[in-house]
Formats: C-alpha cells, sequence, structure tokens
C-alpha cells in the first residue's frame, strides 16, 4: 500500500476533516438535552455542511456506552454519504473487537461503493468495555479479539477469497466477502497516544490516527517518531503510511471567548461519560503555540496547525467541536470559519513548496 | 465537600477503631461535611483486571465512584509483612491513574511493631503522589498497645488524630483557595 491507496495526495497538503464521538449529553450552559433524533439529524447536517466548506474527512464514532447515540455508525455513515459529495466518510472509530470483520467489512464496502469511492475505517479497541457483554463477548479477551479481528479485516480487504483460522471467529474457507469496494479500503488504526499502540501500528504496517486531547506537541512527536521508525525497522517504507492526529478544536474572535465557549462542554461531558472533568489548568495550557489543543482565535489556531504539520509533517488533522452537549448553531459557525479562513490558510502553508 | 473515610483491610479490628474515632471527630465538629464511612470488610471487591471503574458493578463501581467523588480521603492502612494490604492496593489499582488529583489525603496507620514505622513513607506516599494526591505531611501511627478492646487508650494517640484532622481540613481549604485565585485569572 502506499499514499495513494490510501487515498492521501501530498500535493494537496494537510487534510483537515471533523470527527465525532457520536455523544448525546446534555447542554451544561441550558440544563437540556435535544432528542436522539434531533442529534442524529444535525451529525448528518454537519456532514453536510462540511462538505459544503469543503473539509477533507468527517467521521462517526461507535461507542455503546450511555450518552452515545450512534452505535449503529455505519448507518449513520451510509445516510451521510447520501447527503455529501466530495468529502471523505469513516468512523472514529469501528470498534473491531465486538463486530464480526466480515460483516464489518460488507458495511463498509457498500458505503464506499454507494458514496463513490470515498469511505475509511479507523478501527479501535474500545476504552470503555461495557460493549463487551452487551455484544456477547469476554472482556478477558480484550487484546486478543482486537489482533485477530483487526488483521482478518485487513485481509478481507485484501482479498477477495478469504480462507482463515483464529481463536474468536469460525473458519473461514475460500469464503467470497462481497461485495467488493472498487479499491481496497484505507484501514486505520486508532491509537490513543501510547507508543506502545503506534508500535503495534507499525508493526502490522498500517496507517495511524492518534487521539491527542491536550498536552505538548514535542509528546506526540516522539510517538509520531517511535511509528516511524518501527515501520522502517519492520521493513515498511514510513513515506507510504500516512499519520492522522485527532483533537480538541474551537475557534471565536478571541483565544479567550474560545475558551468560554468550550470549557463548560469539555469539562462537563468528561465528567459524564469518563467520571472525571477537565482540568481547568490543563485547559488553560491548551493556548500555548506548544500545545496540541486548537481552541482559540482563528489566526492562533491557523498558527497552531501549522505549527504541529511542522512538527508531526503528518497527514490529517481531524478536530473534535461537538462534545458535551455543544450547540449546533456553534458548530455551524465553526465549519463557516474553517471553510472561509482556515482551509485556504492550511493549504497554502502545507502543500509542497513547488505546488504554490 | 465530600469526605471519605477508608478503612483499608478486611482483617483485624485496629484500623476500623482508628477510622472510626476520626469519623466521630469529624461529624462531631463539623457541619459542612458530607461523610461516608468505608471498610473494606464490609465490602466484596474484585480484582482490577485494567478496565475503567466506571465499568466495574456492585460493590466495586460502589467503592471507586464514593472515592472518586470526594474532595477529602482519610485512608487507614495497618501494615502486613512490611506493607500495606493487598485489600488497600486493589483499590489503588482499581482507579485510574490520577484518580487523586486536586484531592488532599490524610492518613492513619495501624501497625504491631515500631519497626513498620517508615512503611508508609516508602511505600502508600509514593502510590499516592503518582496518583496526584495532596498528602496531609504528618501521618498518624499508632501501635498494637495503644488499643484496648476495641478503643484507643493512649491520649497521645487522640491528640494526634485531633491534629490529623484540623491539619488535613486547612490544607484542603487553604488549597482550595489558592486554586480558586489561580482559577479567577483565567477568565474561561
Amino acid at each position: 500500500m502506499s499514499m495513494h491507496d490510501y487515498r492521501i495526495n501530498n500535493k494537496n497538503g494537510l487534510e483537515f476533516g471533523i470527527y465525532t464521538l457520536g455523544d448525546h449529553l446534555m447542554n451544561p450552559e441550558t440544563g437540556k438535552k435535544i432528542s436522539a433524533k434531533q442529534r442524529l439529524k444535525e451529525i448528518i447536517e454537519l456532514a453536510k455542511l462540511s462538505d459544503e466548506a469543503g473539509l477533507d474527512f468527517f467521521s462517526v464514532g461507535e461507542s455503546h456506552q450511555e450518552g452515545f447515540v450512534t452505535q449503529a455508525h455505519t448507518t449513520v455513515l451510509s445516510a451521510i454519504s447520501q447527503v455529501t459529495k466530495q468529502i471523505k466518510l469513516g468512523s472514529s472509530a469501528t470498534i473491531i473487537s465486538t463486530s464480526d470483520p466480515v460483516r464489518v467489512y460488507e458495511d463498509f464496502a457498500t458505503i464506499d461503493l454507494i458514496s463513490n469511492n470515498r469511505v475509511e475505517i479507523i478501527a479501535g479497541r474500545a476504552s470503555r468495555i461495557g460493549l463487551f457483554e452487551l455484544l456477547g463477548y469476554d472482556v478477558s479477551d480484550y487484546e486478543g479479539l482486537f489482533e485477530e479481528k483487526f488483521a482478518l479485516l485487513n485481509q478481507i480487504n485484501n482479498e477477495a477469497y478469504v480462507t482463515f483460522e483464529g481463536q474468536y471467529r469460525p473458519k473461514l474457507h475460500h469464503a467470497h466477502v462481497l461485495p467488493r469496494s472498487e479499491n481496497p479500503l484505507p484501514i486505520w488504526r486508532a491509537v490513543g497516544g501510547t507508543s506502545a499502540s503506534a508500535i503495534k501500528a507499525a508493526r502490522h504496517g498500517v496507517p495511524m490516527h492518534l487521539a491527542m486531547l491536550g498536552g505538548p506537541v514535542s509528546t506526540f512527536k516522539s510517538v509520531i517518531q517511535t511509528y516511524r521508525e518501527t515501520l522502517h525497522q519492520s521493513g515498511f517504507d514510513p513515506t507510504h503510511y500516512p499519520v492522522g492526529t485527532a483533537g480538541f478544536f474551537h475557534v471565536a474572535k478571541t483565544t479567550t471567548q474560545a475558551q468560554k465557549e468550550m470549557y463548560s462542554y469539555i469539562n462537563e461531558g468528561m465528567k459524564r461519560t469518563n467520571g472525571q472533568g477537565f482540568s481547568k489548568q490543563a485547559f488553560a495550557h491548551g493556548k500555548d503555540k506548544h500545545n496540541v489543543m486548537n481552541i482559540g482565535s482563528v489566526e492562533e489556531v491557523i498558527e497552531k496547525l501549522l505549527y504541529q504539520h511542522d512538527v508531526f509533517k503528518h497527514q490529517r488533522y481531524i478536530g473534535q467541536m461537538d462534545f458535551g452537549g455543544v450547540p449546533f448553531n456553534q458548530l455551524m459557525r465553526n465549519i463557516d470559519i474553517i471553510g472561509e479562513k482556515i482551509l485556504p490558510k492550511i493549504r497554502q502553508y502545507t502543500r509542497p513548496k513547488e505546488e504554490n | 465537600m465530600h469526605v471519605v473515610i477508608l478503612s483499608g483491610s478486611t482483617v483485624g479490628s485496629k484500623t476500623k477503631t482508628a477510622m472510626s474515632v476520626i469519623e466521630a471527630k469529624l461529624r462531631n465538629q463539623y457541619d459542612h461535611l458530607i461523610v461516608d464511612m468505608i471498610d473494606l470488610k464490609d465490602y466484596q471487591l474484585v480484582f482490577s483486571d485494567g478496565r475503567h471503574y466506571l465499568d466495574y458493578d456492585g460493590d466495586t463501581v460502589y467503592v471507586t465512584e464514593k472515592i472518586m467523588q470526594a474532595d477529602l480521603i482519610f485512608i487507614g492502612t495497618p501494615i502486613f509483612q512490611a506493607s500495606i494490604p493487598g485489600t488497600l492496593k486493589n483499590i489503588f489499582d482499581l482507579l485510574p491513574t490520577h484518580a487523586f488529583k486536586e484531592k488532599v489525603v490524610g492518613l492513619v496507620v495501624t501497625a504491631g511493631s515500631q519497626k513498620h514505622y517508615l512503611v508508609v513513607e516508602q511505600q502508600l506516599k509514593p502510590i499516592l503522589s503518582y496518583m496526584k494526591a495532596i498528602v496531609s505531611s504528618q501521618y498518624v501511627f499508632i501501635e498494637e498497645r495503644d488499643f484496648h478492646f476495641q478503643t484507643i487508650v493512649n491520649d497521645d494517640v487522640q491528640f494526634r488524630l485531633q491534629a490529623l484532622v484540623e491539619d488535613t481540613l486547612l490544607l484542603k481549604d487553604s488549597y482550595n483557595e489558592m486554586r480558586q485565585k489561580l482559577e479567577a485569572k483565567y477568565d474561561f
């Protein structure tokens, strides 16, 4: 596989996308929670607006715990594929451990065909484990399930007829998995921020999508460096494998205003989904240029994105701006600003020089 | 302010006796505290298997949630085999890495011998520091001879427990005040 196979064109510069975990939480500013129906429609609408504004990527997460609404994320992506034209679509992330890779491939290959080859899979292990019981798996197989099923998913993606024998799924003998996408699907490994997980992605020769909620750029640089070094050591050419990063995003007139418009959502949202809020001090440090959190004035966020690209040399950044019950008008405003002010600058400065 | 008093052993009665004294002092002397006594003897906890603490059920999620919601924690531990008991270590293993961030912790130790005095210094405090606790610097070390039929018979221990309660609350109040001052500067 090469960058081209992963549908990445370096000549276009850094790709910019939006991701949602599909959380469905109370707006802490109003104390109100919209219906599941409205939240789903707003996610689909957000994808449509992202497409119209020229963003490169939009992805939807799979989470089966309380406070989420996109458990059936492939169904949501399928709906999104029908209201968008250009934007690439994906999952953030698909929990491959608790699904049958055959069904996952069938779903994504189908969406890829109906969306004209626009869909990708980012596969993860799940940070919470309620879904193991819900879907009938044993959590003590947490690592084994992921590694075996992720490998099988990649095999199905590359071979139309699959013969497989493993521990967690019945055998496949020369099974024809259909429909086939016209080209292999880009399949990334979701990495939660640790080098250990990045090393696993590299050893298997798969691209890495790295979550970074906050912290120094230099810390994540070291994870990315480790990933590329391990690719090399494992016999893969690092220049063939894209790196994506994911983290909080919001812009406003000033950085203080942007922080004000985001803190309560992130803090309360994390309390509700994870039991611990987001430290105010850590959030305040987030505005520093050397911190990965892209929350600030338009100018400062552009500067941060360019700095991160300079350090990471990554191929894609995706921002999370809807976590914790953020009202839809705030999301629409962001999309407008991304399209009008951020994308032109990012593309101008991250495209290879001769292409400017 | 939420206070959890954790008696960290399922063996014997000395730690529970000492923690009951702390509990009585908190309940009788302070009106603004919501106090929960957790004696691990009363709960059936599973061993940590690495999952997020909210993904456990029954007593395990009850105890871990109470601890996570607390602002102030008094931990009582016996010393067995020159170490904290496994039941208490399991509590730490069940919690997230930075579980004690912004929490103040006061420590009470019961032991059969003076030889165990530094176990807390060398074993318990490093764990609590790693988990980001603000630990009240003095701990109360109580020996076998200070107890008689589940009461503390050494007046000096009573005074030291009283001082621990006062110092730990003072530390929490001062920390809250300083943090509020810092956060007021952020303007968000």
